[in-house]
């Protein structure tokens, strides 16, 4: 049987993007940014704290990263525990020799559990970043809108009371989103999101409660996507980490500042033989001149005040 | 179904009619980005579903995305750079959504072929009219985009029937990218007309190198470097062809450029290499060297006749 007619036809075969959310554009076609002080590199760390729950569900898929044997499932419950328990405090340490900022996202059940790691963050004078509420609460295509509504409202109120922050960026876990979730996440006060990995700097996005901004957080250089997914060595890691921030670096030159986004993952790069590899990494990117480290919300602030 | 596709004799290598390539170089070499535009929410094909994840897959679909809003233009200078012109896999429909892009490798002089229309669009359970509608929506959307005629094809997604090659070589295509089984050009059985493989490769596809084996970027480099040496070495005896299949998305990534870089500064610093494109290739092999070819394969054929005929219980034809 021949596939139906309309399988040939292209409604949305025009110019420009196949929907409305976002326009298309070119990143050398716009105009350049001047980060603070000139520098050519925003660094922008996001180490993200994970709660996988021991009984998370398979439905409608599993983070990666999640729970694998039947249950219960205490290897990998307590592996990805590790990155909460032990590990992160190596990933601080790591940017506090550097004098280096982060934005930590968590999903809010990390928060709720361990608030002491909450006020870590927030006593660096760090920004807390809306992770969702754990990694078995996933937001995804179909999914009940006020059953999404109530899970970003859980995960904000629960980092806003415990952080004191304004809360006003999100990293949906497994940067899975609904149809919907740019929509309420506007309407629930965020400015500005981390989902998209479209481009190399912010771009403005459009929902149906006003403007939200698409942040260039990375799953490329991501630890757990080059140590986890790849199985690539830590030297390789560092490797990759260094020739990206070498050619944003030096494009920055020509093109205005650039973001380096660096997405660390406690329970991989927190673990006793990985930790050198981001203290070598980040050596790399902090012995040159014209870094900026800031929080995803400082570079949001900065690059907003240029446009237009 | 058949358990062999009939689209090429056996053409064991040595023996073969000697390949020469323009100005006596050793190895054809081409690059072959592939120019893609996946949809959002494409409608629903019974043999294969487009993205892992429920729709929107903003994952996916954004990391596609990349290669047109930032990796192209990096992995384009590095092309110039190197004096490297492409040889476009092209999502037919992005004449329509990104004609920048269209313009900028048009203004070099680079050969366009077609990737079907979307790469969420798959010719599974295509019937033979709507498989000849999106050949005839390549020709003419790249002649009104670009004024080239199309004479190149790789499946969408690598999705094929049984009879495209022989649709191509009805609508006037010259060369396929589809068909993974040599070194060299060789002769594709359609039912009408001469047509030809191109080799393009799967082996050095950053995709296949990146995401199904895991390679790093550093590492892929190398593998490229040793894939050219050894075609060559070998292509002073037998012109050979070597073919860099890229996704912006992938290769254009501010990790992954310099290791491409590394490879092209390597491939083209070597005498009697040609640089070309998969067009060219083909067009010079179906007038050099494919009469000689068929001619061969036959023969080939016809020795292996003669051997089967000593099975017991042979019949005519084997």
């Amino acid at each position: 049987m021949a596939l139906p007619d309309d399988y040939l036809k292209y409604p949305m075969r025009r110019y420009g993007m196949d929907h409305d959310r976002y326009d298309w554009s070119i990143l050398l076609r716009r105009k350049p940014v001047v980060w603070p002080g000139g520098a050519r590199v925003a660094l922008w760390v996001v180490p993200t704290l994970e709660f996988f729950p021991l009984d998370q569900p398979a439905k409608p898929f599993k983070a990666p990263g999640g729970m694998v044997t039947p249950y219960p499932d205490l290897r990998h419950y307590t592996l990805r525990d590790y990155g909460n328990r032990v590990g992160v405090w190596r990933v601080f340490q790591a940017l506090d020799d550097l004098g280096l900022k982060a934005s930590v996202a968590f999903n809010s059940k990390v928060a709720e559990r361990y608030p002491l790691l909450l006020q870590a963050v927030v006593q660096r004078g760090w920004e807390v970043v809306a992770g969702g509420v754990d990694m078995g609460r996933l937001h995804f295509g179909g999914m009940d809108e006020a059953a999404e509504r109530a899970q970003i409202a859980e995960c904000l109120s629960v980092l806003r009371a415990l952080s004191g922050q304004p809360v006003t960026g999100w990293l949906s876990p497994a940067k899975s989103q609904s149809e919907r979730t740019p929509d309420l996440l506007a309407e629930a006060g965020v400015r500005y999101m981390c989902d998209w990995i479209n481009d190399d700097m912010p771009f403005p996005f459009r929902t149906a409660s006003g403007p939200l901004t698409a942040m260039p957080h990375t799953l490329e250089l991501d630890d757990q996507t080059i140590i986890f997914g790849y199985k690539h060595s830590e030297e390789d890691f560092v490797e990759q980490v260094v020739d990206a921030f070498d050619t944003l670096y030096a494009e920055a030159e020509t093109q205005g500042g650039r973001i380096l986004c660096l997405s660390i993952h406690p329970w991989v790069s927190g673990q006793p033989h990985r930790i050198a590899a981001l203290e070598a990494a980040l050596a790399h990117i902090a012995r040159h001149k014209g870094v900026w480290s800031a929080t995803g919300s400082e570079i949001l602030a900065e690059w907003e005040r240029q446009q237009g | 179904m058949r358990s062999d596709p009939g689209l090429y004799g056996y053409n064991p290598w040595p023996g073969r009619p000697k390949v020469t390539w323009p100005n006596g170089a050793r190895v054809a070499f081409w690059v072959a980005p592939n120019i893609e535009f996946y949809e959002l929410a494409p409608p629903p094909n019974p043999s294969r579903t487009p993205w892992g994840r429920p729709i929107p897959d903003v994952v996916a679909y954004s990391h596609r995305d990349y290669g047109n809003r930032a990796g192209h233009w990096r992995m384009m200078e590095v092309m110039d750079k190197h004096g490297v012109r492409g040889s476009i896999s092209l999502s037919i429909a992005l004449c329509d959504h990104h004609p920048e892009i269209i313009e900028a490798c048009a203004a070099r002089n680079w050969e366009f072929f077609s990737h079907g229309i979307y790469n969420t669009r798959y010719c599974y359970g295509m019937d033979e009219a709507q498989e000849r509608a999106i050949i005839q929506d390549s020709i003419d959307t790249v002649m009104r985009a670009t004024g080239q005629r199309i004479d190149g094809w790789l499946a969408p997604a690598l999705t094929h029937t049984e009879r495209t090659m022989d649709l191509l070589a009805d609508m006037g295509l010259a060369y396929t990218c589809d068909l993974f089984g040599d070194d060299q050009p060789q002769p594709v059985k359609v039912a009408k007309g001469r047509f030809v493989s191109v080799p393009y490769s799967l082996e050095m596809n950053d995709v296949i190198v990146y995401n199904s084996n895991n390679i790093t970027p550093r590492r892929y480099a190398d593998i490229l470097k040793a894939n050219f040496d050894r075609l060559y070495e070998e292509g002073a005896e037998n012109g050979t062809v070597m073919c860099i299949p890229l996704h912006a998305f992938l290769v254009g990534q501010p990790h992954r450029i310099a290791g491409l870089d590394e490879a092209l500064a390597y491939i083209t610093a070597h005498k009697d290499v040609w640089v070309t494109t998969g067009r060219e290739i083909a067009r010079w092999y179906l007038d050099h060297h494919y009469d000689a070819a068929v001619a061969h394969i036959d023969a080939v054929e016809a020795k292996q006749a003669r051997l089967r005929a000593r099975l017991p219980n042979h019949r005519a034809g084997g």
